[in-house]
């Protein structure tokens, strides 16, 4: 399933987490654009960036959401920089069970930051444009890649199963159904 | 739907163990909008004046302001309002930090504390679920480790954690509230937390904040952000450094300290030194303040950074900001190391850094001076620093001559007699002030001073320079861009105003002038401790981005409140009023209203009466201070006028001495 070579732009955020003055000024932007009619409400808790912060040890990392992970990693490991011990998921980006943030409060559904995606395009997004302190800086490249068809849900949905149980025992299943029916 | 705030009220009784969650009123949100507004309202209704700062029935409010937790930049004071055990008036400290927002994103406006526990114990406010816990195990343990015990006891690194110390524990009247980076210090409300026998309140919340008109408030928002990228790159010349941007004075990135040092009291708000600040001693403070600072930090949704984290070699990590940089410095004529080492130890006692080190000052001078003797100090060390460190140790125990000096100097004073009332010299309404003496007298902070009743001149000032500008081109330039005026006539008080000649303090500005800027600045600082507004973004700098034109749309929008500038203003006024209402009824007076005999060396009685007069007057208060039948109406407060007749607070013209707290009397 090769497709062409297309251009792609590849939008970052560069996190400088020693300019971080620890505001959270960022969760509160993302919360508020993301909320439903836009800007009507705000909790960070809902917020698709946090900032990992403990202040009396220095720690200030923002972070954003990346992929849901359905399981929690085997074995887990602890940071030192800089004579700072970092806790063993600070710089993880996933919605995972092992913690409570990128995940809607009311419902656990994770969350996932979609670089504010919207209608006409915003120049940057938000929390980038809310951190006055240039924390969080935002560029874009380009790179050339490869271009993939996008996968339908059931596809997806079947490649984890896969992953699982392995593909004989799911076409085993599959076909132990379709004679059933 | 409610919109800003959240519509509820935690109700808690300690005696009882009861807790409640009670709707608000939304007429109330209108009228008193909301933060130290409704505080004042609330202190009114239930609080009347023969309830004791110390009595069960005391209340003790934690408040958010209207527009804590909204995207507005800079929103994030807390109010505390109780009634102070120092000046047995209403106070009304506040701490900017991380704890109101969270408390609204847990679904409350205020927390209400009343009764008293008969054991420590603190309180976790966890979304809808409120407990009262055991906090036995937190006896005696300092403020920022009692806030990391119950974050890991809790197994909630987000909780946010306001918390009492040893000083709030055994009720030193300059006891704190500490919270992470932030403080509520002044006038002793730890003391009545302390009282109440509540260590800490820990809150967490993940709920919505609504915005009534969504579109139309996340555009002021960013025009407050743009504005202050702009005025942050351009500082106000002219004026020194620290009152040339936005936040509050940003004590934690400078190093030079020449203004402070030399123009500020030392010891016992006692000496000048003139010359004191040189190569070396710059060198030297400047060694101290890079080694020890890791990090420039700031309050919730701000872009300033006024605080910092600060890691003193062989210390805990504590955070500070603003003038306690100083306070202890140059109470003990020491350096910033000491400064910074002692105000450690402090911050876990949780006591205010503005009056603590002046009522240690005041004891070293009493002993100086034979008043206090080698009895009353028995085992003090002899050195100038260990002195200080000894004192602190007393005072927050109440042991000795600690027990006397932590009623802060003015009661003190009193105990000692033989003559400490002299020293006791740097106070407002019983409260320590800032250690300035001035020369000329300055009719505008006049005003401040006597009548403000935050007691605390920087919780009152702003906007308005504090000294002319030099040229009249300075001041064209400055007027230009002076959008934050509430009236084009305040321009013109500016460009007239000189060094020197007819045109200078103190005959000018002139006693109506004056009283138009005193009005301006007090009002802006009511207005933002309403909406829970940081002061250094808004009444406290010179041309800050929140301003009296910008900030009903915020209400409208945000809370959607009908809101226009004159109903504002007019709100203000209400709140004020009621505060001042609070006070009148504890027997506030003229009398009351003076600042230290010698804060200015030039004084002049008939201006200064002329002055207080013309402001009663166009403030709607009678000659004691006290609101008018007029004014109480026009403002809708015609239960405050009745209150006062029943009690005949008109006829009284504070002639009746003052009262002592319960626990003055329990010890005779």
């Amino acid at each position: 399933m090769k497709g062409n070579k297309e251009k792609k732009i590849i939008k970052t955020i560069k996190i400088d987490a020693d300019k971080c003055n620890g505001c959270r000024a960022c969760e509160v932007i993302c919360s508020a654009f993301h909320s439903e009619p836009k800007y009507s409400g705000n909790n960070p808790a809902r917020s698709r960036i946090r900032v990992i912060r403990d202040p009396l040890r220095d720690i200030y990392i923002p972070v954003y959401a990346g992929e849901y992970t359905p399981a929690e990693c085997m074995g887990r490991d602890k940071y030192v920089i800089d004579g700072k011990e970092y806790d063993e998921c600070a710089f993880c980006r996933a919605s995972c069970p092992s913690r409570d943030i990128f995940k809607e409060p009311d419902s656990g559904l994770p969350l996932k930051c979609d670089m504010c995606e919207s209608d006409p395009d915003l120049e940057e997004p938000l929390c980038v444009q809310w951190c006055l302190n240039d924390a969080l800086i935002y560029e874009e490249r380009e790179e050339e890649a490869e271009e993939e068809e996008a996968q339908e849900e059931l596809e997806i949905g079947l490649e984890a199963l896969a992953d699982k149980f392995g593909l004989d025992k799911i076409m085993d299943t599959v076909a132990r159904m379709s004679v059933k029916e | 739907m409610r919109y800003a705030e959240t519509g509820f009220n935690l109700e808690i009784d300690l005696s009882r163990g009861n807790i409640e969650r009670v709707e608000t009123d939304p007429r109330d949100t209108e009228l008193y909008l909301g933060g130290l507004g409704t505080n004042a309202k609330i202190l009114w209704d239930r609080v009347p004046p023969e309830v004791d700062p110390f009595s069960p029935d005391n209340l003790l409010i934690f408040a958010t302001g209207l527009l804590c937790g909204t995207p507005a930049t800079g929103c994030n004071r807390t109010i505390v309002s109780t009634i102070s055990p120092q000046t047995l008036l209403m106070a009304f400290s506040m701490m900017g930090g991380f704890w109101a927002p969270e408390l609204k994103y847990a679904g409350y406006d205020k927390v209400i504390i009343r009764g008293k526990s008969p054991d420590l114990v603190y309180l976790w406010i966890n979304n809808d679920k409120v407990e009262i816990r055991d906090a036995s195990h937190l006896q005696g343990k300092g403020a920022i480790k009692t806030a990391e015990l119950i974050q890991e006891e809790l197994k909630e690194p987000k909780a946010q954690v306001a918390s009492i110390g040893l000083a709030g524990e055994n009720r030193v009247y300059m006891a704190s509230i500490e919270q992470g980076r932030s403080s509520a210090s002044r006038l002793g409300i730890g003391a009545v937390m302390g009282d109440k026998g509540l260590k800490a309140i820990a809150v967490r919340g993940t709920k919505d904040i609504n915005i009534a008109r969504p579109a139309e408030f996340i555009e002021l928002c960013n025009e407050v952000l743009q504005y202050i990228k702009v005025r942050e790159e351009k500082p106000i010349p002219g004026v020194m450094p620290i009152l040339a941007g936005l936040g509050s004075p940003q004590e934690m990135k400078v190093h030079d300290e020449k203004w402070h040092t030399e123009n500020f009291m030392w010891g016992n708000a006692r000496t000048r030194r003139r010359d004191f600040w040189n190569k070396e001693v710059a060198e030297k403070w400047t060694e101290t303040l890079e080694n020890s600072r890791t990090r420039l930090i700031s309050c919730y949704n701000c872009p300033m950074k006024c605080g910092a984290t600060l890691s003193m070699p062989g210390l805990p990590t504590y955070m500070m900001k603003c003038f306690s940089k100083l306070t202890y410095t140059m109470a003990a004529y020491s350096d910033l190391d000491f400064g910074f080492r002692i105000a450690q130890r402090a911050t876990e006692y949780g006591v205010d850094g503005f009056s603590t080190p002046q009522v240690m000052a005041f004891a070293i001078e009493l002993y100086e001076n034979g008043i206090l003797t080698d009895d009353d100090m028995s085992g003090m060390p002899s050195d100038n620093e260990g002195r200080f460190y000894w004192l602190l140790d007393r005072i927050v125990r109440r042991e000795g001559i600690g027990d006397v000096l932590a009623n802060g100097t003015y009661w003190a004073a009193k105990e000692i007699g033989k003559g400490a009332e002299a020293y006791a010299h740097n106070n407002i309404k019983k409260h320590e002030q800032l250690p300035l003496k001035l020369s000329m007298l300055n009719p505008v902070y006049f005003l401040m001073y006597a009548t403000g009743e935050k007691i605390n001149i920087t919780q009152i000032e702003g906007q308005f320079p504090q000294a002319p500008f030099a040229t009249m081109e300075e001041r064209e330039n400055f007027v230009k861009d002076w959008i934050q005026v509430p009236d084009e006539k305040f321009k013109q008080y500016l460009l007239d105003w000189e060094f020197r000649g007819e045109n200078s303090n103190p005959y000018y500005p002139t006693v109506q002038m004056s009283c138009d800027i005193v009005d301006w600045q007090e009002t802006m600082h009511y207005i933002d401790d309403a909406l829970g507004m940081c002061a250094g973004l808004s009444s406290f700098p010179l041309k800050p981005p929140y301003h009296i034109h910008n900030y009903p749309k915020f209400i409208s929008s945000g809370a959607g409140i009908d809101m226009d500038e004159a109903k504002l203003w007019k709100a203000a006024k209400r709140y004020r009023t009621l505060v001042r209402a609070n006070n009148i009824r504890r027997g506030m007076r003229r009398k009351d209203e003076k600042p230290p005999e010698n804060h200015w060396k030039k004084r002049f009685p008939d201006l200064e009466k002329k002055l207080l007069d013309t402001y009663y007057e166009f403030k709607g208060w009678n000659t004691q201070g006290i609101p008018t039948k007029e004014s109480l109406n026009e403002l809708g407060l015609d239960y405050v006028f009745e209150d006062f007749e029943k009690r005949g607070v008109y006829s009284d013209n504070g002639d009746t001495p003052s009262k002592e707290t319960s626990e003055e009397k329990e010890k005779k």
